[in-house]
């Protein structure tokens, strides 16, 4: 569940409007929270907006919306 | 005391939690602190159909029962301690029936403490709109427990509730949602056997939360830490098990009872909005035509009430004194208690006004989007987005501000955080600031629409913020941190501000405001009035004596011997001794001692200076003469015949409470907070030495 790939593309590589399916996560600790708040293997994710800075970015995940920055997001591996 | 049974709510944030409690209890609530951590617990009762009482319990809003805050650390203490006094018979958990899958996360946790529980299952009329129907009945066999739909905004299905809430069982019935037992088999059984606790996930949340639980004995946790090395527990690895097979039950439940049509209406209403709010150039643009119209109206609309209320203390203090003989004790009441009063009284109506913007900024779910927009901005300054609402927040007062940064969970941020937030222009300061330019400034519009006093003070403003960002910056390179922070947070959908929780809101706050300045304040006016009217030794009586003397009695008028008198008598009183004291320190700044007098009380609370003025004017004044504190300033001179305050005076005393720390709650607040004497001690050295620098070189560059 949890190793580093390099083939797969991440979740802060996605562009406004895309969508990808979570695989696994880089980070143990980050993984804890992500999952509690509903981004978990499996689940869809669209990015929804970018903020006017370019950091942080909000997603659509399991029925609402959350933010998280970019370096947290590119600890979530999509299929 | 006299309630029949305790009842918890318990939800995600954003769930109408708040707006369920209210409705629930009406007026009839408290808030409080749970003992010996600073939260704020919110009690109420309710009066239920079949007669009894039920004290309700507003537990903090929590994504989990694994807490990321010391708010949401309440939580798991007051359930699972069966010695916490208000551990509940019955939790009422509420869930978005829109977002129902990220707020089943919770419930599955609470029901697995195996406490009595009920669902409210909230919002029922948002999730329609958005084309999900949800099998409430396949859903509550499901789960085992009563679930009761309910529109906490509209009032809808409450009295069903307060139904299911008196006929629950004492007994849980809820059905198991995980195998809790397989996470951690040995060491669960292991820690019931030796703490003594019957419910495995309970032992199992013990296991992972032991070394903050208040309410362990450091025997106990020593054991659970031994323990866990001999089973090789680890906890993160063993929550992150948990929570994916609790969203696998979820997932389940949800595929079995609930059904979504995939257009979702109000989403895309948020989304619409959104695109605006947080739009790359209008965002920022709406963000600061948002705060200027703040400012704006809060100057606006409590013009006229403030001046209401002064002019009634005016009034009082007036026709006191007409009716009651002179002496000290009338003195003491009028001059110095209603005095200092009316000095808090004038700010309720700016007070409330602000917060009333603050909730309606939360509520509507805008707050999270600035943040959302800044943390870049933020971080760069070493602070976090999450920054933005305690800086905003410090506008009203630095100490609930400085008890939201809880939010916050990485500790470098949030300690920056604390420290520059008193250097936001709290409302204290606003009276301050209102009297002085109002003495120096010329009351005329610039470019017809802009009021110069107004831009003066709009200045001010964002002079403090400019100074917190920069403290803030110089304090990223002071601090080391180990820990790394993040960033993930919801964001709510869009909704109509509830005016009446914002009233509510307003209500309570000043409320909290005027009893807590209020005593300061009485008591600061108190002190001072008795060391304004006493003196060292025998000098007084040797004034008197003094001014009996011929010279003085054949060439003065009644009212000029009474006025030297009285002058004479304050200048050698403790409080003219304590100011001279100061004088060589603070004549640098242009201050004399009378100011002097108001600067030692006002560490005490920036807003008792007003009030200082006051009892200092009035004991030398003329008692029947009341006359509003402006003018009295207005019209006083140094012993050489200049007026006391000048521009450069007033501004370099401006500057003094831009940057100085007054203010005794903030130093308790940050000492609370931090549980160090370290950080309030530091905070008042640098903001007071900063204060004393800016003051010099604005006094000497305007004079």
């Amino acid at each position: 569940l949890f190793s580093l790939s390099i083939k797969n593309m991440r979740l802060s590589q996605l562009e406004v409007g895309e969508t990808g399916i979570v695989k696994e996560f880089t980070d143990l600790e980050m993984s804890v929270k992500l999952m509690e708040m509903g981004c978990l293997p499996g689940e869809q994710i669209t990015v929804s907006r970018i903020a006017p800075l370019g950091d942080p970015i909000a997603i659509h995940v399991s029925g609402y919306q959350l933010s998280l920055r970019r370096k947290e997001a590119s600890t979530i591996i999509l299929q | 005391v006299d309630a029949d049974l305790k009842v918890a709510l318990v939800g995600n944030p954003n769930t109408g939690k708040s707006t369920l409690f209210n409705v629930l209890t009406g007026l009839n609530q408290k808030i409080g602190n749970f003992p010996g951590v600073t939260v704020d617990k919110k009690t109420g009762f309710c009066d239920l159909p079949d007669g009894r009482r039920a004290e309700i319990i507003d537990l903090p809003g929590t994504y989990s029962l694994y807490p990321k805050s010391r708010d949401e650390s309440i939580v798991f203490s007051v359930l699972a301690d069966k010695a916490n006094p208000l551990r509940p018979d019955l939790v009422v958990v509420i869930l978005d029936a829109s977002n129902l899958k990220r707020n089943l996360l919770l419930y599955t946790q609470v029901a697995d403490l195996k406490l009595p529980v009920i669902v409210a299952l909230n919002m029922m009329d948002l999730a329609k709109k958005s084309g999900i129907t949800i099998d409430v009945n396949a859903f509550a066999q499901k789960l085992g427990v009563p679930v009761v739909p309910i529109s906490a905004r509209k009032i809808e299905g409450i009295d069903q509730l307060k139904s299911a809430i008196s006929y629950a069982n004492k007994i849980a019935l809820q059905e198991d949602t995980i195998d809790v037992e397989s996470l951690a088999p040995q060491l669960i059984t292991q820690i019931s056997r030796e703490i003594e606790v019957e419910n495995p996930y309970y032992a199992l949340q013990l296991a992972h939360q032991h070394e903050t639980l208040k309410f362990l004995s450091p025997v106990q946790s020593n054991r659970i830490e031994e323990l866990e090395q001999e089973f090789s527990f680890h906890s993160q690895k063993a929550q992150a098990t948990e929570t994916i097979a609790r969203y696998s039950f979820i997932n389940d439940l949800l595929y079995d009872t609930v059904k979504k049509n995939e257009t979702a209406q109000e989403e895309n209403i948020s989304n619409k909005i959104d695109k605006i709010l947080t739009h790359r150039v209008f965002g920022f643009v709406i963000f600061f035509a948002i705060l200027l119209f703040i400012f704006q109206s809060i100057f606006a609309w409590s013009a006229y009430p403030m001046e209401l209320i002064a002019d009634f203390f005016v009034w009082a203090q007036t026709s006191l004194h007409a009716v009651l003989p002179a002496g000290p004790l009338v003195s003491l009441v009028v001059d110095g208690v209603l005095g200092g009063l009316s000095g808090v009284m004038v700010f309720i109506p700016q007070i409330a006004i602000l917060f009333g913007f603050i909730s309606i900024l939360e509520d509507t779910g805008y707050m999270s989007r600035v943040t959302f927009m800044m943390d870049r901005l933020m971080r760069k300054v070493g602070l976090n987005g999450k920054s933005v609402v305690p800086l905003i927040g410090g506008f009203a007062c630095a100490v609930p501000s400085i008890m939201s940064t809880r939010t916050i969970e990485n500790w470098k941020d949030r300690m920056i955080t604390i420290m520059v937030t008193p250097l936001v222009t709290c409302s204290a300061r606003l009276p301050i600031y209102t009297l002085l330019i109002a003495l120096v400034v010329p009351n005329r519009n610039i470019w017809w629409i802009f009021n110069l006093q107004g831009l003066v003070l709009t200045c001010m403003y964002l002079f403090s913020l400019v100074s917190a960002v920069t403290v803030a910056f110089v304090m990223k390179f002071l601090l080391k941190s180990r820990e790394r922070g993040y960033f993930i947070m919801e964001l709510p959908v869009y909704r109509m501000p509830r005016w009446k929780n914002v009233g509510q809101d307003m209500y309570n706050r000043a409320k909290a405001f005027v009893l807590q300045a209020g005593k300061v304040i009485v008591a600061v006016s108190v002190i001072l009035w008795v060391l304004a009217s006493y003196g060292p030794g025998n000098r007084f009586e040797r004034i008197e004596q003094k001014y009996k003397q011929p010279q003085y009695t054949q060439h003065m008028n009644a009212d000029d011997l009474r006025h030297a008198v009285a002058s004479e008598k304050l200048e050698n009183s403790y409080a003219g001794v304590l100011g001279h004291t100061i004088e060589p320190v603070i004549r640098p700044l242009g201050f004399d001692w009378k100011i002097g007098i108001a600067l030692i009380t006002s560490f005490a609370a920036r807003e008792v200076f007003v009030g200082t003025m006051a009892t200092i004017y009035s004991v030398e004044g003329d008692a029947e003469k009341m006359e509003s504190v402006q003018q009295k300033m207005h019209t006083a001179k140094r012993p050489d015949g200049q007026p006391v305050f000048t521009v450069a005076v007033a501004f370099s005393l401006m500057m003094f409470y831009a940057f100085a720390m007054q203010c005794a709650s903030t130093m308790a607040v940050v000492y609370r907070e931090t549980k160090s004497w370290r950080w309030p001690v530091s905070q008042f050295v640098y903001m007071t030495g900063l204060a004393y620098i800016v003051s010099f070189a604005t006094y000497h560059l305007l004079r």
